[in-house]
């Protein structure tokens, strides 16, 4: 049979059910291998579905939430946000699009041109490919590779190459600046990323997407429950992988205008901007799939279509994204990568580390899920909390010039109540 | 293996984000880490000193509210008590009082810009700054209902006030002394301890207590450097001997103080005009003067506490309508220089907040 891997698992239900729009691809490949087409057509037939599907899906979600976020960040900044486009301001997404669409492209005298075209066509790819390997359903994905999390990682690390092609090739020192910060930052969280990532698999000893999803289908938990501090490592490394407020150090407004985009107008930074929304989808997508049970919600799923589940789940946390970028200031390059190296990473590896060994103490001894999985849950909580606290402890976060102070109030000119700032041995000022 | 690297130069302004008006600073850069700033100024200059020289005593008042117009109340005032002075014009009480007042509003008004664009100038995404803008509008409102206009008020006039406040100003007032505290407390919640806020703050943009009395700086950056001077209470003017607050003072003179002293200044100012409001007497609000004032002649210096540092008026009076030579001493201009001491040996992003802290106008920088 051509098409085994799509009637293998769960027998394909009828095509009109939607609780999986796999069944209704499933229906038409088997059409037309029933009348006889050629083997390779349900190939190229199915995965013409699935990319278009997909493309649709990003740029109408984008444009749906660019509306959400002016409204809701409005909310968070005691503003109304845009009402005037349209009911409730809804259309205001396509005036933005139509504005930028109709916007003159300018390119520097200096700049590379090839490399400057390219950049922002190529920044798409890497956000939309990510899609690829994500279970939208049972049987909603375009390619379940068995090396699913390796493919989202080392897709994801070409982003860098494209947002350092940006900032050079437009010859600002501004860009240039953004580009250097972008690559620094990312492959630091990069290190994040990946170990993060590897206590998920150490646990479902998988790393095929839906291999992890049923893993976590099977035994009724999500992997957020046994793995908190990978998830909140993660969301991090997220946050900084998709340059947004607050972690948008890369096209800091404040400091050097719009970072490695800043030479970049019309529909060129709509495509950066387009981007920067579907990694940020995609970084959700990961998260829902990885952590937070994808398509699945305890049984629901028999009801419920399973891909409006997932789009549930990732919406809402892309809301978390929404929210720190209105509540958050930023912080300084070094501080955020002093945050990689000196506190997430040394949490990461003992994380992974007692992952290993709690997989090891349940395989060996054959113990019941049921039984140990609350344990290790109980357990690896208690010791997230610890963890978190303790390592901030010892790294002094807690020290005096790092808290929080009030002026003194004199009721008489003429004193000096100046003190030198707090120095380490070497006279250096700490650093945050 | 030492590498050979070259410094590069970068220009953030006239035009960018956080220059706060059309300042360039010109960084010379090692990496992201600073080694040299150049400040160039003159973008906005509008000549105004020279302007001045051309026009009467009271035609002169709407260029100090164009001067530094985030606080124009504040400038208007400094230039009518250098007129006065050298008119020897008396002010009759209620104006005094009135301009008290308005004085501390506009003080309200503008730290909350000020801390508001400042917070910006760390990252966050204009969140504080609206917050901010929203206690800010209630005071131009209330500027609104006693002049008419809510930037460039023009309101102060030689010898008083242009106009007496209307009758729902006093209570419309008071509501907002009410609701201010609450305000405060909430912003101090959301900002004092924000951990991010401390991390890019504190420790950065440091001025020791010498070298700001040195540089001649002055209002909140002084204070924050540790420097308990204050001219509401060194050198009082209007009826400040008359009223009770206190003088919020930093103690490690970073970009981190300078805010907190700034948030402490706003409750004060809530204070002042709590007792404003109870001590405004009755009475006119103005003394006649000549439409043409002459004063004798001779020279005088005016100085008053601005919501961003010691803003004086050097008046010189050849005896005729228009001033031989009006000269503003800008708080934020002196600020300003002392900014290459504390940015040198920073990062690109610290020099923004750096800046940010200064609080600085372009309209009073440049004039």
């Amino acid at each position: 049979m051509p098409f085994d891997w799509l009637r293998a698992g769960p027998p394909l239900a009828e095509w009109w059910d939607l609780r999986d729009l796999g069944n209704a691809v499933g229906g038409l490949l088997g059409w037309i291998d029933d009348r006889g087409g050629p083997s390779w057509l349900p190939y190229v037939v199915s995965g013409l579905i699935g990319i278009v599907g997909i493309l649709l899906w990003s740029v109408f979600s984008q444009l749906f939430f660019v509306w959400a976020e002016r409204r809701l960040v409005a909310r968070i900044q005691v503003r109304l946000g845009p009402n005037r486009a349209g009911p409730l301001g809804l259309l205001q997404p396509v005036a933005d699009a139509l504005k930028v669409l109709t916007k003159e492209m300018i390119t520097p005298r200096n700049a590379d041109r090839l490399l400057f075209w390219a950049s922002p066509i190529l920044v798409m790819v890497p956000a939309l490919v990510v899609f690829a390997v994500l279970p939208f359903g049972e049987r909603m994905v375009l390619a379940d590779l068995n090396v699913g999390v390796l493919f989202v990682i080392a897709i994801g690390s070409i982003n860098t190459i494209v947002v350092f092609m940006a900032g050079w090739s437009s010859s600002n020192k501004f860009s240039l600046l953004g580009a250097m910060r972008t690559v620094a930052m990312l492959i630091s969280y990069e290190l994040v990323q990946v170990l993060a990532l590897l206590a998920v698999v150490v646990f479902t000893n998988s790393m095929r997407m839906g291999a992890i999803v049923g893993w976590q289908d099977d035994f009724n938990t999500w992997i957020v429950f046994v793995q908190p501090l990978a998830l909140l490592a993660y969301i991090f490394a997220g946050a900084v992988e998709i340059n947004r407020t607050p972690t948008d150090i890369a096209e800091a407004e404040s400091e050097i205008v719009a970072g490695y985009h800043t030479e970049y107008g019309g529909i060129r930074w709509g495509m950066f901007q387009l981007a920067e929304y579907v990694a940020g989808f995609a970084i959700a997508a990961i998260v829902v799939t990885m952590y937070l049970g994808g398509w699945t919600l305890w049984g629901l799923e028999e009801w419920v279509p399973g891909w409006l589940i997932f789009l549930g789940k990732l919406y809402g946390f892309f809301f978390v994204f929404i929210w720190m970028r209105g509540t958050l200031p930023r912080l300084r390059v070094d501080q955020l990568m002093g945050f990689a190296w000196k506190y997430l990473l040394p949490l990461l590896l003992v994380n992974v580390l007692l992952a290993g060994l709690e997989v090891l103490i349940w395989q060996e001894n054959g113990f019941a899920a049921e039984a140990v999985l609350p344990a290790f849950a109980v357990a690896n909580w208690a010791l997230a909390v610890v963890l978190v606290v303790g390592w901030g402890q010892v790294l002094g976060h807690l020290r005096p010039e790092h808290r929080a102070k009030r002026p003194v109030l004199v009721k008489e000119v003429g004193a000096i109540l100046y003190e030198p700032y707090p120095l380490r041995p070497g006279g250096s000022v700490p650093e945050a | 293996m030492a590498m050979k690297t070259e410094p590069f130069v970068v220009n953030i302004g006239p035009q960018h984000p956080s220059t706060h008006g059309v300042f360039r600073m010109k960084l010379t850069l090692d990496g992201e880490r600073i080694i040299d700033v150049d400040m160039i100024l003159g973008y906005l200059h509008r000549s105004m000193e020279k302007l001045a020289e051309e026009r009467t005593y009271t035609q002169n008042i709407p260029f100090t509210d164009r001067a530094d117009y985030l606080a124009a109340m504040t400038g208007n005032l400094a230039y009518c008590l250098a007129a006065e002075k050298l008119a020897g014009v008396e002010v009759p009480e209620r104006a005094q009082w009135l301009r008290v007042i308005m004085s501390e509003l506009q003080r309200i008004a503008s730290h909350a810009l000020a801390i508001g664009t400042f917070i910006n100038d760390c990252g966050a995404w204009h969140t504080p700054l609206m917050y901010m803008l929203r206690e800010r509008e209630k005071v131009l409102d209330l500027f609104e209902m006693a002049c008419g206009a809510r930037l460039t008020v023009n309101y102060m006039r030689i010898g008083g006030v242009a106009f007496d406040v209307p009758d729902g100003f006093v209570p419309a007032c008071r509501a907002l002394v009410k609701e201010m505290p609450d305000r405060i407390a909430e912003y101090e919640g959301l900002l004092l301890e924000n951990e991010i806020l401390v991390a890019r703050a504190r420790g950065v943009g440091i001025l020791p207590a010498d070298m700001a009395i040195a540089y001649s700086i002055s209002g909140p950056m002084l204070r924050g450097s540790g420097v308990a001077w204050d001219l509401r209470k060194a050198d009082p003017y209007a009826v400040y001997d008359q009223v009770d607050f206190d003088i919020p003072v930093g103690t490690n003179g970073d970009s981190y103080d300078r805010f907190l002293v700034r948030m402490e200044e706003m409750r004060q100012s809530v204070r002042i005009l709590e007792q404003g409001l109870d001590a405004l007497p009755g009475g006119p609000v103005n003394v006649d003067i000549p439409v043409a004032l002459m004063p004798p002649p001779g020279e005088t210096y005016a100085r008053i506490e601005s919501p961003r540092g010691e803003l004086g008026f050097y008046v010189v009076s050849d005896g005729g309508p228009a001033p031989f030579r009006f000269h503003i001493r800008a708080a934020s201009y002196i600020n300003l220089s002392a900014l290459r001491e504390m940015t040198v040996g920073l990062t690109v992003a610290d020099a923004i907040v750096v800046l940010g802290s200064v609080d600085i106008v372009m309209g009073e920088v440049d004039r």
